[in-house]
């Protein structure tokens, strides 16, 4: 049950924490090492899949018979590119909040923008309470 | 040429991405995408046309047999899809360099197009593609385009909203992997077509119900079906103006159409609505959206902010048609993907006018600008009152088939929520209204001009069709129809 679904369960156990990290920590870095960790987890599942329990490598030769399915391999080799590009692309992106915010945690890039919207509140009110008078 | 269309359809705007870095000046490149995306949509409307004439056109990616190879599938739904997309995108374009002059740095603009023209090869690859696999891919284009696209607005606000956006829509799309490749498993195909055939063998399996719940989840998270919108009023709201007009239009109505392709044709009717309680599902998350969305949507400041509640709110009504399982249900379904593009297009192109001459989108800089700006005032005016669903524009057409769907099928206490959820658009477009009209505008501000021209024909190009699509109805009715009864399996 365990054994013979080893992989299986690495799969899960490597999936829900991954998306345990994204819930559970306001630093931005941290969730994208989550995210990729996640990520990572379904390209384990999708190679592990394809491998044929003593299955060579696909390749046409004579005294090969017994060989791993390489489609799923290649897929996940697109989504791995993917990934890449999308960690690469979340980084940058924490890069540019740190230099704006000042912050990489959850907490005070929500507190700052609350902050923006209660002065543009206040703004609104005076101007119409300006008007009013 | 002819045969060639499907992949031409993706093909083209993806071959011009990298072509506007050769084009040296920002308006050369905008002329360049603005063609690019033209011949999109002069393709769409070909391929439209022969779907209808001739049926179900399959196009095999470099001569490979499907399913070994991928397949390219056009039948009457996607035609439909392809042409909303690439017809919304041409228009947006019109008024693109006008309004990115003001809201992003000039050195910026050649990458602005590229990562647009991305993002439409992006939706038109999801919507042409026959193959589960190849949906992942062009998934992931179009989303990767659109969080830099929205991390271009001019407000830091716009990198958290992308940020967040990033990590849910990361999220959704390796769901959707995840669902595949249960699929795969199980099946050893990723052509939809043969999965539609192989799943019904298999479907009393754990691993296709979790499949099925994976790809439901993973697409329903693209969609911002509520509760898991949560992404999408700051996307929206802090985006510059012309992505939040191009996305509000398609995006959605790219991930509705995924998650009509999945529960109508791989899963099967059977499958999604009677062994899965999904038609109780989303017949309660459509409606909690509806209610939740638009009260949302009464009490923000921003405008923005009102029409991106009013878009999830949308998506509600959608999914209550989907949610129906009838001919009809459908028929309402994808005549609201098109109306509601047309009418959220328009909305969101006159609010980018109002941002290019006040800089503010707040509802207090609306204070008499029905007198300052009444040719984009009046576009907003007749756009709210579509999205209310007001005999004569397009979203009384949609609404009503919703109604028949829901009192066909004996659902006569939805039909009244509906209207009720009406009611609630009517509160939100009339504050906006009474802010234009019935406001005098603050002391102290400068009065501003009309909108320039280049705003002004693409918003009053989308109204008209607002106006011409709500009483002529034939043209959408009638490709609705024969999508949805195809779908059902019915010869029409």
């Amino acid at each position: 049950m365990i054994m013979g679904l080893l992989n299986y369960w690495v799969v899960v156990v490597l999936m829900m924490s991954g998306l345990y990290i994204i819930i559970a920590h306001g630093n931005l870095i941290k969730k994208i090492v989550g995210l990729a960790i996640f990520q990572t987890s379904v390209f384990i599942f999708y190679i592990s899949m394809a491998k044929v329990e003593g299955g060579s490598a696909p390749i046409l030769a004579d005294n090969i018979t017994l060989f791993s399915n390489p489609l799923p391999h290649v897929l996940i080799l697109t989504a791995i590119v993917v990934g890449i590009a999308t960690t690469a692309l979340a980084l940058a992106l924490v890069v540019r909040i740190k230099e704006a915010y000042g912050s990489i945690e959850e907490e005070d890039i929500q507190h700052l923008d609350n902050q923006t919207q209660a002065e543009s509140k206040l703004q609104a009110q005076q101007a119409t309470e300006g008007d009013q008078a | 040429m002819i045969s060639h269309l499907p992949i031409l359809q993706v093909i083209v705007p993806l071959m011009a991405a990298p072509l506007c870095l050769l084009l040296k000046r920002a308006q050369l490149v905008w002329l360049f995408a603005l063609f690019a995306s033209s011949l999109a949509c002069f393709i769409s409307i070909l391929l439209l046309q022969q779907v209808m004439t001739s049926g179900v056109i399959s196009y095999e990616l470099g001569g490979w047999e499907a399913p070994w190879g991928i397949e390219y599938r056009i039948d009457k739904l996607n035609a439909f899809l392809l042409l909303i997309i690439s017809a919304i995108s041409t228009v947006v374009l019109i008024a693109a360099q006008t309004s990115i002059e003001k809201e992003i740095p000039k050195d910026k603009h050649t990458l602005f197009y590229i990562l647009y023209l991305l993002s439409l090869t992006g939706m038109l690859g999801i919507v042409s593609t026959g193959d589960a696999f190849n949906v992942f891919v062009f998934l992931e284009i179009s989303s990767l385009s659109a969080y830099a696209l929205i991390a271009l607005g001019n407000d830091r606000r716009a990198l958290w909203a992308s940020y967040q956006y990033l990590i849910m829509g990361t999220i959704g799309a390796t769901f959707i992997l995840i669902g595949i490749g249960l699929m795969y498993q199980m099946t050893g195909t990723l052509n939809m077509e043969d999965l539609s055939q192989r799943l019904p063998q298999v479907a009393q399996t754990r691993t296709v119900f979790t499949a099925f719940a994976f790809v439901i989840v993973g697409v329903c998270l693209k969609l911002a079906l509520f509760p898991l919108h949560l992404w999408l009023p700051n996307a929206y709201a802090f985006a510059p103006s012309i992505v939040t007009a191009f996305f509000a239009a398609t995006a959605t109505k790219v991930a509705i159409y995924l998650l009509i392709r999945f529960t109508f044709t791989v899963f099967g009717l059977s499958f999604s609505f009677t062994t899965l309680p999904l038609q109780g599902l989303f017949l309660t998350l459509g409606l909690a959206g509806i209610f939740v969305a638009s009260s949302a949507a009464i009490y923000q400041k921003n405008v923005k902010h009102v029409f991106a509640y009013s878009s999830i709110a949308q998506v509600g009504y959608i999914i209550i048609g989907l949610s129906t399982s009838t001919i009809t249900g459908l028929t309402a379904t994808l005549l609201h993907l098109f109306n509601h593009a047309l009418m959220k297009s328009a909305i969101f192109l006159a609010l980018g006018a109002v941002v290019y001459r006040l800089g503010s989108i707040q509802l207090s800089s609306f204070y008499g600008l029905g007198r300052q700006m009444p040719l984009t005032m009046a576009a907003i005016t007749i756009g709210g009152l579509s999205l209310i669903g007001v005999p004569l524009t397009v979203g009384f057409v949609s609404k009503w088939y919703l109604l028949i769907a829901l009192i066909e099928h004996g659902w006569w206490p939805v039909a009244v929520l509906v209207l009720l959820g009406s009611l609630l658009a009517i509160v939100y477009v009339w504050r906006i209204v009474e802010a234009a009209y019935f406001k005098e505008p603050l002391a102290g501000t400068m009065p501003v001009k009309e909108a320039p021209v280049l705003f002004l024909i693409p918003i009053w190009t989308l109204i008209i069709a607002n106006i011409y699509f709500g009483i002529d109805t034939r043209l959408s009715v009638q490709v609705a129809q024969s999508a949805a009864q195809s779908l059902f399996g019915v010869s029409p």
